[in-house]
């Protein structure tokens, strides 16, 4: 028995192994395995084609487009205006920069229902900053556009807290050894300081990317949900609930779940990557 | 002029920079979180304290605490006893195991609520005998439980295990070779070692699982006063343009992200080295 045993565990000198094992085995299985599994097996009652007749449908590939490209949209401002703040707090100080540094998980904190609201009425035609934007042509609110804002809000605390750590640590050496050879600032800063973040960047890029996709209460205040022009992928698993059609619902979050699985991969790929370059 | 140091900017790239990373923080950040008080309080104060006693919101704040109080310890205990098994012993498969409890965090909160209909909805695995048995789970109380620990999962373990990861098991073998038993040894050695690290993570759990909204919003079905969370009595109202309501309802819940935020922030200052997961989310 013991031998057994030992051929998949390390002899340990502690108690409670079968314990906390067992019980985190059978916890994890019975709130997320299970009820994953279900979702998995579930809209192939058609067979495949199917599931490819839910998936095509016209309006279904709207919002698919929507929730991914505005996903992507929103990761790549992230990508942008994320490393500049991470800078700022990290090598700048000013009165303040705490507050500003805990401000940052905001969308972290803040329930997504109340963000949703908060930023519909921010940016509605009447809203404080709807209205001198509608001014200027700009119509933010029931749009697309409004889609990309929020799922911006609620991204822009994953780049900035990945880059943040790996910012703190870097040396200074390297920057100072590139001035020293002649190099101006401009180019230490993208030649030098850019590369070493840049496997931070992508994993908080792709972290808010994931979090973008199958965002939903941030969004369906804001996005007017006009079918096939506003309406993203999330709210039309609830649409089809609400219609008893579990088959459809099911096909959208099968693919969902799999771009999330696609995505858990690419962030393992991405940590192999960054653990061989130390 | 004094000469910059070569590893400072230039003071117009320095200002450029900080107003770019003020005003994004500034727009996009703080100004909701300002829109939330200013149209609660639009009618005045009285008008939103009176929204917050109305049956329905008084109901709604009930059942989000109740929520909270059965899923929070749930994952708390789940969280303590999966970073025991990780941290104080080597198996295989140890690297998966916690791959899979970071799992929820990735997947969409509609769907999260949805794996729970399709097991436990009238058309789900086990819905027809649920009904028979006159057994509610999908839109009530143990449906938007179910929802609110999966998606609140992994707050804790995943604070807690690279936290014992880091600080070994010599003290817990120490304590055993001396005599102690398993629980002597858990609440009195590695307990105190990983108490803040514990309550980090159980502040962060909380503030998901009394926010959250996608994922409750699948299996509540949106009864007034008796299966809506405070999240989605805001919706309830804000689509009925009761807008002092839905507001008043919505700065309560962003009063606690903020006292969230700032305990956070005071853990992190304060505890860091016992936190040790302070950039992790």
């Amino acid at each position: 028995m013991n031998v057994a045993v030992s051929r998949w565990r390390n002899p340990s000198a502690l108690p409670g192994f079968g314990l906390s094992l067992g019980f985190t085995l059978f916890y994890l299985s019975v709130i997320v395995l299970i009820p994953i599994a279900a979702l998995i097996i579930r809209p192939w009652s058609a067979g495949f084609s199917g599931f490819w007749h839910v998936l095509s449908d016209h309006r279904v590939l709207a919002a698919l487009r929507l929730s991914f490209g505005g996903a992507a949209i929103a990761a790549l401002i992230n990508a942008i205006t994320g490393p500049i703040i991470a800078w700022v707090l990290v090598r700048y100080s000013f009165p303040g920069k705490r507050i500003l540094d805990a401000l940052i998980d905001l969308p972290f904190a803040l329930p997504t229902a109340v963000a949703g609201i908060a930023l519909s009425t921010l940016y509605s035609t009447n809203g404080w900053l709807g209205e001198p934007l509608s001014h200027l042509g700009i119509r933010v609110a029931y749009n697309p556009l409004g889609v990309v804002l929020a799922l911006t809000f609620i991204g822009l605390p994953f780049v900035v807290r990945t880059i943040q750590p790996v910012l703190t640590d870097l040396s200074r050496e390297p920057e100072e050894a590139a001035a020293t050879l002649g190099a101006s600032r401009f180019q230490t800063l993208t030649r030098v300081v850019l590369p070493s973040l840049m496997p931070a960047l992508l994993t908080g890029a792709t972290l808010a990317f994931a979090r973008a996709v199958g965002e939903y209460g941030s969004v369906i205040f804001i996005a007017g949900n006009i079918p096939a022009v506003s309406e993203i992928a999330p709210l039309l698993i609830i649409i089809k609930l609400e219609q008893y059609d579990y088959a459809g619902a099911s096909a959208i979050g099968v693919l969902m779940l799999g771009a999330s699985f696609v995505l858990i991969f690419a962030l393992n790929l991405l940590q192999n990557w960054i653990g061989e370059r130390r | 002029m004094k000469r910059r140091y070569p590893t400072q900017d230039h003071p117009l790239l320095r200002l450029l920079l900080t107003v770019i990373a003020v005003s994004v923080i500034g727009l996009f950040l703080l100004l909701p979180l300002a829109t939330v008080f200013s149209q609660a309080l639009s009618k005045g104060v009285v008008a939103a304290l009176e929204a917050l006693k109305e049956p329905d919101a008084r109901s709604a704040i009930w059942l989000t605490l109740l929520v909270a109080a059965i899923a929070v310890p749930l994952n708390a205990v789940f969280g303590v006893a999966a970073s025991w098994a990780i941290a104080k012993f080597d198996f295989r498969g140890k690297q998966f195991l916690t791959t899979l409890i970071d799992l929820p965090f990735s997947i969409s909160p509609v769907v999260s609520g949805l794996i729970y209909v399709l097991i436990f909805g009238l058309q789900g695995w086990f819905g027809e005998s649920l009904r028979d048995a006159n057994i509610k789970i999908i839109f009530a109380l143990p449906g938007i439980v179910l929802a609110t620990v999966f998606v609140t999962f992994p707050f804790v373990a995943r604070e807690l295990i690279p936290l014992m990861v880091d600080q070994g098991r010599d003290e817990e073998e120490a304590a055993t070779s001396l005599g102690a038993s398993g629980w002597q040894t858990f609440l009195r050695v590695t307990l105190p070692n990983i108490k803040w690290g514990l309550l980090y993570g159980v502040l962060l759990c909380n503030a998901r699982a009394m926010g959250e909204f996608g994922a409750v919003s699948v299996v509540s079905g949106h009864i007034r006063g008796l299966t809506n969370t405070m999240p989605l009595h805001v919706e309830v109202l804000y689509n009925d343009y009761q807008y002092v309501g839905a507001f008043a309802i919505a700065s309560v819940l962003a009063l606690l992200a903020i006292v969230t935020l700032v305990l956070k922030s005071l853990l992190e200052w304060h505890f860091a080295d016992e936190i040790a997961a302070t950039h992790r989310h």
